[in-house]
């Protein structure tokens, strides 16, 4: 059996036959080739490949694509803009927030999911924030000053641009 | 790799439409609804279903409300949102305690309430919280609504009163007058199952405890409600010596197996410990002590 889904994935149509089995994480890597997501543990525990459904951070090994037919789907591709980086990304560029990478996309999308919902997030509320997603390298000290490098520098834009 | 076997796969539009869809598939079908304990499960091949019915599309089902002196909350209402309501946390803060140490915050965003019971992992914390609560859940199939409590839900391990073709659609909590409730869990890990954890709720009379509810997760094959405990408590004044005695029972009524997260007995002391704590914390709030 398959099934057709059809979704938006950053900000893009998509439509294409898959088997329901499909996992969103294979989806998104091999149907539609966005290799950034990383395939991790596949049981929900190491946060390597988050993707943002409707918003919602979500861990897209433990979802079904069927699921995410007529949904808005975001891999961590979405967050360059016309070869501009978003500040996360800036912010794990300059604290030094990686090591061996494999973690990051998936921490570069909870933690753009938290500064979208909470802005001015304190050590803690980043850290439980990211408490669903491993890093076995860098370690979280770097991560979470990454977080606050991103914090401070959208409110001082904010701020030039207010 | 780990992916599900083949299956087939169909939304559900309505409540009704689930239900006459597991009718029609019959016994091989399953209900998906967050996803995060099935599709585990599915990849391990410790459920194969032949079919799924989606249920995310159910926003019906999604809701937290006071109606007729209950608390009711809709199956399909995620963690995040159990976690978030302020409504929830007023009449029955042991929900809280529990949502911000089930999974993690992102895994959250998509499990929800009757998912957590409808698996029923006795190392699950909703279970315990629902049965301190002296929650009951309601069963739709085609023939209509059964209200159940939580005793009757869980019928054994993995196991609950849930037939083939039907759905649990609600939970129900009683709110009484001069009630407090705690959960408290011993994890490996934050994200982690329980080591242990333990839910209590008091509902006070005169100085008195007039009601408890104590159920354990973690340390048995089902969700331990103890009733013993419960029945030494009521009638008599809150002390913390009470307390140590419904600890013991708690110890005593478990049966915890020794695996990866620590022997028997270290387990059982755990359960004594966290009734303890957890009797407490609900007694605190309920008489708004709480440090």
């Amino acid at each position: 059996m398959t099934i057709n889904v059809s979704m938006t994935v950053n900000g893009a149509q998509v439509s294409h036959d898959i088997e329901p089995r499909m996992l969103l994480v294979h989806f998104v890597r091999e149907t539609l080739e966005l290799t950034g997501t990383h395939w991790g543990c596949d049981t929900s525990n190491c946060g390597a490949c988050v993707v943002r459904i409707d918003g919602q951070p979500v861990k897209s090994c433990t979802i079904l694509a069927a699921m995410c037919d007529g949904h808005e789907v975001a891999t961590v591709e979405s967050l360059e803009v016309e070869g501009q980086l978003d500040p996360i990304q800036m912010g794990f560029h300059e604290r030094h927030a990686l090591q061996c990478g494999f973690c990051t996309p998936g921490m570069l999308m909870t933690t753009r999911a938290l500064l979208d919902e909470n802005p001015d997030p304190t050590d803690h509320e980043i850290r439980v924030a990211i408490s669903g997603a491993i890093c076995r390298c860098t370690g979280y000290k770097n991560i979470v000053s990454a977080v606050r490098w991103a914090a401070e520098h959208e409110a001082a834009t904010a701020n030039r641009e207010g | 790799m780990q992916t599900p076997a083949a299956f087939e796969y169909e939304r559900a539009t309505s409540v009704d439409g689930a239900i006459a869809s597991l009718e029609r598939l019959g016994s091989e079908a399953r209900v998906i609804a967050g996803g995060h304990s099935l599709l585990p499960m599915m990849k391990l091949r410790l459920a194969n279903p032949e079919h799924l019915v989606d249920i995310n599309d159910l926003t019906e089902l999604s809701y937290i409300r006071e109606q007729e002196g209950e608390i009711r909350i809709g199956a399909m209402t995620r963690h995040v949102d159990l976690l978030r309501s302020d409504l929830l946390a007023q009449h029955f803060p042991l929900f809280r305690d529990a949502e911000t140490v089930i999974a993690d915050p992102v895994v959250r965003n998509r499990g929800t309430i009757g998912g957590s019971l409808c698996q029923a992992d006795a190392a699950e914390d909703l279970s315990a919280v629902c049965a301190a609560a002296k929650a009951s859940v309601v069963i739709r199939g085609s023939g209509g609504e059964r209200v159940v409590s939580m005793d009757g839900f869980h019928v054994g391990p993995f196991t609950t009163a849930v037939g083939a073709a039907e759905i649990l659609i609600e939970v129900r909590l009683p709110v009484r007058p001069d009630g407090g409730s705690a959960h408290e869990k011993v994890e490996r890990r934050a994200g982690d199952w329980a080591i242990a954890a333990a839910s209590a709720a008091v509902w006070m009379q005169d100085g008195t405890i007039g009601d408890a509810g104590i159920a354990l997760s973690a340390v048995g094959l089902t969700t331990i409600h103890v009733t013993r405990a419960e029945e030494l408590l009521r009638g008599k004044a809150p002390s913390d010596e009470l307390f140590a005695e419904a600890g013991a029972i708690a110890s005593e009524d478990c049966s915890p197996a020794s695996d990866g997260r620590g022997p028997i007995d270290y387990k059982r002391h755990l359960a004594g410990v966290l009734t303890q704590r957890a009797l407490r914390r609900a007694t605190a709030r309920a008489l708004h002590q709480e440090a």
